[in-house]
């Protein structure tokens, strides 16, 4: 579309274009440019200086305190444990919801019958609702199931309230697959079971990769069921996060607390550049057709 | 007994009694795959809710108790000078949240639609803020907006001395802070929903207006922003539902303050219903949330399955 000659005015404006984006990117970028640069300075530097002012010299002091020695609440033992317990939640939470969801989406697609729609539409009721109307009896459940402070509770909830966004991906994923391939493993006298294992879930690779990382960021990222459901050893590091900048005694090390938020937010952003085609496509899946 | 299996040739004796009910095992298979998560979202959603639902009507403080007092935990509520605020800061929080949103939405998708070099990373740079959590977000803006450190002392120290920009310790401002971190974080995915309606737009209809005389902005007003009209509505459902949920935001940027004057909603009914031993007013006011969700999104649902229907 571009064409060969342009008018001055329109190469002009095709420069404050390139401007605007450019300095909307900048905006963008601020806050994790001085996250960086803040977890970088000694207290000292942080008082002196403006956010955006160099550090003297790299040190990664603030970064080994947010690791293994700033306190979160009780403890002193830096965000690290959390960081595990993060890991120890979302790893089975993600496998166990996008099992269940590339089976149910299998079902609801290919194998439907009376009232599976209706029940489709039941469940994505979960996608929607305000977590906040469930949360007092969840943690009743979870007390009388001797689930309650427990990394297996918290896995629990939110493979029950991920499964509808898991289905919802693999259904609509499997409803565009061709009829004609079921229709004819069905005719060879294959099952179930076969027919998912062998011709339809080799064929499910980019909607696993989507559900996956969308499920390991919405349970990294979440604070409301770890905060509600997590005992003191069990928390995530999204709570351990908000605990260690909220602690007040002492004095406020911003290099500490800027350290912490970045680690914690790194495995998320990690995912994200390598794979953030997926990413997107995840997002808009579960938007635009929720 | 269905017709189909007894009009089977019987080429045994035994084998059809085994096969058919192999068969009709077979045919419940899909219904006894999916029933596990039917059942459990019976109970965790639809159970839990009216669960949710009964406790709001009782007078339950630290632990439940089915003493049923009517609705006068929501008189209760709708008194709570506390709960005033969260409301109103919700309506604040997120009518500018999503106009906001919206509005760059569009324009960044608009822009990012010129056939530009760099798309894929400035994409990625637009976009990024939505992988990081809530948590994260408000810890990184409050640094960056509290006023002894933070943008207002850089911005004085480049010589500005009388810069002033307070608004997380200013009770009256503080929820705009809200605002910026909340936009930071959801702006760049309303860009990327609005891009891929852009790029589901027909070009032979804009061909044809170009081709009429029609200018850039007049096409992008009268044809290309009325294909949006669905990304709106979408967008405009996910952002209100962020915005209703919003808790991690609030915890992490204000803690709620100062005071309450930063409350919303879900940072009123956490605190009510988990620290403060009044779980019948913070079952009311979760079920008041609920009210407000469905309020929104009924009607989407509804324009939903009616336009698949008709299309």
């Amino acid at each position: 579309m571009v064409k060969p000659q342009q008018t001055l005015s329109q190469q002009l404006l095709r420069y404050g274009l390139y401007a605007i984006l450019a300095v909307a990117a900048l905006v963008y970028l601020l806050p994790l440019w001085v996250m960086l640069l803040t977890s970088l300075k000694d207290v000292e530097e942080i008082r002196s200086g403006t956010l955006l002012s160099l550090p003297g010299s790299i040190n990664f002091d603030a970064w080994s305190k947010a690791w293994s020695g700033a306190c979160t609440g009780s403890t002193c033992e830096g965000i690290a444990p959390f960081f595990a317990n993060s890991f120890k939640i979302v790893i089975p939470a993600v496998l166990i919801s996008t099992l269940i969801g590339a089976l149910n989406g299998y079902v609801l697609s290919l194998w439907k019958f009376r009232g599976s729609e209706l029940l489709f539409g039941a469940m994505l009721v979960g996608c929607f609702i305000p977590f906040q109307v469930i949360l007092l009896p969840m943690a009743r459940m979870l007390a009388t199931l001797g689930l309650a402070n427990t990394t297996t509770g918290l896995v629990a909830v939110h493979v029950t309230y991920g499964v509808a966004f898991t289905t919802l991906f693999f259904r609509n994923f499997y409803v565009g697959l061709p009829k004609e391939l079921i229709a004819a493993a069905r005719l060879d006298g294959a099952g179930f079971f076969f027919i998912f294992r062998r011709v339809v879930l080799p064929l499910s690779t980019p909607i696993i990769v989507v559900c996956v990382i969308w499920q390991f960021t919405q349970i990294w990222n979440d604070f409301l069921f770890g905060v509600v459901f997590s005992g003191s050893d069990t928390q995530p590091v999204t709570v351990a996060l908000n605990n260690l900048v909220n602690t007040s005694f002492g004095g406020k090390e911003y290099n500490v607390d800027m350290a912490a938020a970045l680690m914690a937010a790194l495995p998320t952003l990690l995912v994200y550049v390598l794979a953030g085609k997926y990413f997107v496509r995840g997002l808009t899946a579960g938007a635009v057709k929720g | 007994m269905n017709p189909k299996s007894l009009s089977l040739p019987e080429t045994g004796t035994v084998r059809p009694v085994t096969l058919r009910l192999q068969d009709r095992l077979a045919a419940q298979l899909p219904k006894l795959v999916l029933a596990p998560t039917v059942i459990v979202t019976l109970v965790a959603v639809y159970g839990y809710m009216i669960w949710t639902g009964l406790l709001s009507l009782t007078s339950s403080r630290i632990l439940p108790v089915w003493k049923f007092i009517g609705t006068d935990q929501y008189s209760k509520l709708l008194e709570n000078d506390r709960w005033g605020v969260a409301v109103e800061n919700l309506i604040i929080f997120g009518g500018l949240f999503i106009l906001i949103c919206l509005v760059l939405g569009v324009l960044m998708a608009i822009l990012l639609d010129q056939k530009i070099r760099a798309e894929g990373a400035l994409r990625t740079i637009y976009l990024y803020p939505m992988a990081i959590s809530f948590i994260v977000t408000g810890t990184a803006w409050k640094w960056l907006l509290n006023p002894g450190l933070g943008l207002q002392k850089t911005i004085r120290d480049w010589g500005f001395e009388s810069f002033t920009f307070d608004w997380l310790v200013n009770p009256d401002m503080v929820i705009y802070c809200l605002v910026i971190a909340a936009v930071w974080q959801s702006s760049g995915f309303v860009m990327a929903l609005f891009l891929a309606g852009l790029r589901g737009v027909d070009q032979e209809m804009v061909k044809a207006a170009q081709l009429d005389g029609a200018s850039m902005p007049m096409i992008y007003r009268r044809i290309i922003l009325p294909c949006l009209k669905p990304v709106f509505f979408s967008a405009f459902v996910i952002l209100s539902h962020i915005a209703i949920k919003s808790f991690d935001l609030v915890a992490a940027l204000t803690g709620g303050g100062p005071g309450y004057s930063s409350d919303l909603p879900a940072t009123f009914m956490y605190q009510h219903a988990f620290t403060r031993g009044q779980m019948g007013l913070g079952a009311a006011s979760a079920m008041l949330m609920l009210g407000g969700v469905l309020a929104i999104l009924v009607p989407y649902l509804y324009s939903e399955l009616r336009s698949k229907k008709n299309g």
